[in-house]
């Protein structure tokens, strides 16, 4: 029997076990908007704006591990969801977008809402198609799912022109696909892996750097395993938190600009450095030229790009992690005996002191302006036994989340790390609750960033997606405050946000739940009714606006460089200073 | 140093652009490119001539490899290979000129495939060093138009794909 274009989607996406859609119409893209109203199997979630639909993606794609799947239109659509679709390419995150497209017969004419979506989402796609012809449809969606799941994760676009989307084709889905110029290496060569082993016992003071890829392989396991035999250090970076228990005796935290003292020191004097699915980005390395100079790297990524782009590697691995891992655990098993560990005692003295020198420290008064590092330590407590998932926006407060809130498992963790795009933190927490509608989604945010995708509330009211919202409302885009503070002489260029809007009645004007924390004394109270409540909320907690976040390498500096509290002339100006107080600024708002 | 990398991919809509814009995306040179149909009209073969340090010509493989429509890349100065560019130059000739002109094109084996009373139009084939001389001489008398190929080369010997290549260096 023949099938419409837009029947032909839908078979292929249930195929492909898509069970959400994030979406929003338009012209070119009806007759499949009206073919989904017509069925049961995949639900539609109707966003407010294209680049939430692509965020929303996302945070189920990271949730989940499988593809998120959003739908939008030609032009201002396609437009809309770039920055997603960047977000994504970036931090090799499974997505497949749908775009619509004007009629074939028009492409190229400036017609009415054309954009070319190929040219525009070249750079920041895996791959794209343009389905010219609706015979090809069901082929090309079938590689599009497989391109963006497998080898190094990463968004498609799916640019389909309406008149394919009505034209009729015999549907028939292929069982595989076969692509001659796309193989990912999986197995890791087994000569390299052996050297790694090698290195491995031999080493004095070895480290491992994990990051995004042992999530995507799911090689947490395998880690776990590595750790513990060998009874090495384990770094993670902001993409790979969650991969490695954070509560764990071997864990270190994040390492890299704000990551803690034992991490970044640990990475500068080691001698052997394991790096598992992590890329060697610059907030990282530090200067280049001065990172980890006394060690070898052993470099296990999918992505032979990955390899020797910043830095010199000496054991290169290309493969997955979990296959790798595997392989080297079982070579380890055999080898690994008590040596190491006597070999190893001075590292992990040095390592215990560096942490008992310069644990993460912030300092709560009683009845003082509510530290922002508070807030987060207790949401942590509070809810730790609930398995939360946690999403963040971009700046300050992200990096204290990634400090205080230690994951325990990965898919937990939605973050964005590449692009660093402010505005990621709600829409990707809702894309994760429509996944797990009864899980607890919590969403830590900061005053600037909500605002960039505010409107999805009215997509989580009407959806019902039950997200915890908690804005460290600080009045400042504050991580550019810090930059300001310490760089710039503190010249506020454009961070200060002031104090509106008033992110209660924002809630309540959309229908959801708004509370403020007034004092820290009530910081538990209120953190509880939030979380007791089933409808989506914002907790606002105005938070002292001039904590800066440390430790820091400032941007460039060199990984055992670290400032790790105000330098004496910032101090000394905070003192008196003319800027809003907390006070002021609480009036303002409850005002 | 220069680099010959010669691409195979498929011969579809948009990969040229894919290509193009992985250079101009990330800042690699690219001081020439020709692409041109295989024997096997599936497939496009590109002859890029790039340059850059070790680290950066082993990125532009690895990130040519990386492109879902690439189907093989070599580079060439891995291994001995031959190269040719051919240039056609429309000089103005009057007179005494269009004897020397010939002279010339006798000298470095090139042909004349046009000519006007007051114009040759001369090919030459050669590497670059030759293209450049016949440029040098030809000048004086005036030209008018010249175009260039760009490179196009071939491995003397049947060369294992770089991915492959990779693996060993790695194990030395
Ligand atoms: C304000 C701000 C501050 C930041 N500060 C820090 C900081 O202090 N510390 C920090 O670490 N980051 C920080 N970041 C994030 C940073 O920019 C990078 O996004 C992050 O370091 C990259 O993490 P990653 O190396 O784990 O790589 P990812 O981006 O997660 O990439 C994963 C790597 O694994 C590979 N891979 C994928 N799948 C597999 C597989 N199956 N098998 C093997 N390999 C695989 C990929 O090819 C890739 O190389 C900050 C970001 C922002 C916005
Ligand atoms: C879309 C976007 N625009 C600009 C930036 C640059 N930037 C990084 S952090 C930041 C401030 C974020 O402010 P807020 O959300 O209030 O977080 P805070 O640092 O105060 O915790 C800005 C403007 C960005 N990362 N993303
Ligand atoms: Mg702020």
């Amino acid at each position: 029997m023949k099938l419409t274009g837009a029947e032909i989607f839908i078979e292929c996406l249930k195929r492909e076990g898509v069970k959400t859609l994030f979406a929003l119409p338009g012209g070119v893209v009806l007759k499949i908007f009206d073919t989904l109203h017509q069925q049961k199997d995949i639900e539609v979630i109707l966003t407010r704006h294209e680049q939430g639909a692509g965020h929303m993606a996302e945070g189920y794609a990271k949730a989940t591990g499988k593809a998120g799947v959003c739908l939008v239109t030609s032009g201002p659509g396609m437009t809309n969801v770039i920055t997603a679709l960047a977000d994504a390419y970036m931090d090799s995150v499974p997505l497949v977008c749908f775009s619509g497209q004007v009629p074939t017969s028009l492409i190229g004419n400036d017609a009415f809402q054309e954009a070319d979506n190929i040219g525009l989402s070249r750079p920041c796609t895996k791959y794209n198609f343009l389905v010219k012809d609706v015979n090809d449809l069901a082929a090309t969606i079938k590689e599009a799912f497989y391109i963006a799941t497998t080898g190094r994760p990463g968004p498609v676009l799916v640019d389909i022109p309406k008149d394919v989307s009505m034209a009729k084709a015999e549907f028939t889905y292929p069982n595989s696909v076969s692509i001659r110029g796309y193989n990912p290496t999986y197995e890791g060569n087994k000569w390299q892996i052996k050297q790694a082993a090698e290195a491995i016992m031999k080493a004095k003071k070895p480290i491992l750097y994990v990051g995004g890829g042992v999530g995507f392989s799911g090689a947490s396991q395998e880690l776990l395993e590595l750790a513990e035999m060998t009874q090495i250090p384990v770094d993670m970076t902001l993409m790979g938190l969650g991969v490695f228990p954070g509560e764990h005796p071997l864990s270190m935290g994040m390492l890299g600009m704000h990551g803690t003292y034992e991490a970044n020191m640990a990475m500068h004097y080691s001698d052997l450095v394991i790096a598992v699915g992590a890329r060697f980005d610059d907030r990282v390395t530090g200067k280049v030229s001065e990172f980890c100079p006394y060690a070898k790297v052993i470099h296990v990524d999918i992505d032979p790009t990955s390899i020797r782009k910043n830095i010199n590697v000496d054991i290169p691995i290309v493969g997955d992690c979990k296959t790798v891992l595997r392989e080297l655990n079982q070579i380890l098993r055999a080898t690994v005996n008590g040596e190491q560990k006597d070999l190893r005692k001075p590292w992990w003295d040095q390592i215990r002191e560096w942490q008992q020198a310069h644990p993460l420290v912030y300092h709560q008064e009683q009845d003082g302006p509510i530290k922002p590092q508070q807030v987060v330590k207790r949401l942590y407590e509070l809810t730790k036994d609930r398995d939360p998932i946690v999403s963040t926006d971009v700046g300050q407060h992200q990096m204290w989340a990634a400090q205080y809130f230690k994951l325990g498992k990965p898919n937990r963790w939605l973050t964005s790390g590449g692009l660093g795009t402010m505005g990621f933190g709600f829409p990707a927490a809702m894309g994760a609750q429509a996944a797990f509608r009864n899980r607890l989604v919590l969403c830590i945010a900061g005053d600037g960033s909500i605002q960039m995708n505010m409107q999805e509330m009215a997509t989580a009211v009407v959806s019902k997606l039950p997200v915890k919202i908690i804005i460290l409302n600080n009045g400042f885009h504050g991580m550019v405050r810090q930059w300001q503070d310490l760089f710039y002489e503190g010249r506020y260029a454009s961070s200060n946000l002031g104090t509106t809007p008033d992110f209660v009645k924002l809630a309540e004007a959309y229908g959801a739940v708004g509370l403020r924390v007034k004092k820290v004394g009530d910081l538990d109270a209120i953190l509880k009714e939030a979380l007791a409540t089933d409808k989506p909320v914002i907790v606002d907690v105005p938070t002292y606006p001039y904590e800066n976040c440390y430790p820091m390498i400032p941007a460039g500096g060199c990984n055992h460089e670290m400032l790790l509290e105000d330098p004496p002339e910032l101090k000394k100006k905070q003192v008196g200073s003319e800027k809003v107080t907390p006070e002021d600024k609480d009036t303002v708002l409850t005002a | 140093m220069e680099h010959i990398i010669s691409v195979t991919v498929e011969n579809k809509f948009g990969v040229l652009s894919r290509v193009a814009g992985l250079f101009s995306g990330r800042g690699f040179n690219i001081e020439s490119l020709s692409v041109a149909p295989t024997l096997d009209p599936s497939m496009s073969q590109m002859t890029i001539v790039t340059s850059g340090d070790e680290r950066i010509i082993e990125q532009i493989v690895k990130q040519l490899n990386k492109l879902i429509d690439v189907i093989k890349v070599v580079d060439l100065n891995e291994t001995e290979f031959v190269s040719r560019e051919t240039a056609i130059i429309k000089v103005h000739t009057k007179d005494a000129d269009r004897a020397e002109a010939l002279r010339i094109v006798d000298i470095f084996r090139a042909n004349v495939i046009d000519s006007t009373p007051s114009t040759y139009t001369i090919e030459v084939s050669g590497d670059p060093k030759k293209i450049e001389a016949i440029i040098n001489l030809l000048q004086p008398l005036g030209i008018k138009d010249l175009v260039r190929t760009g490179r196009v080369a071939v491995a003397r010997e049947p060369v294992r794909p770089v991915a492959a290549q990779a693996k060993k260096v790695a194990r030395d």
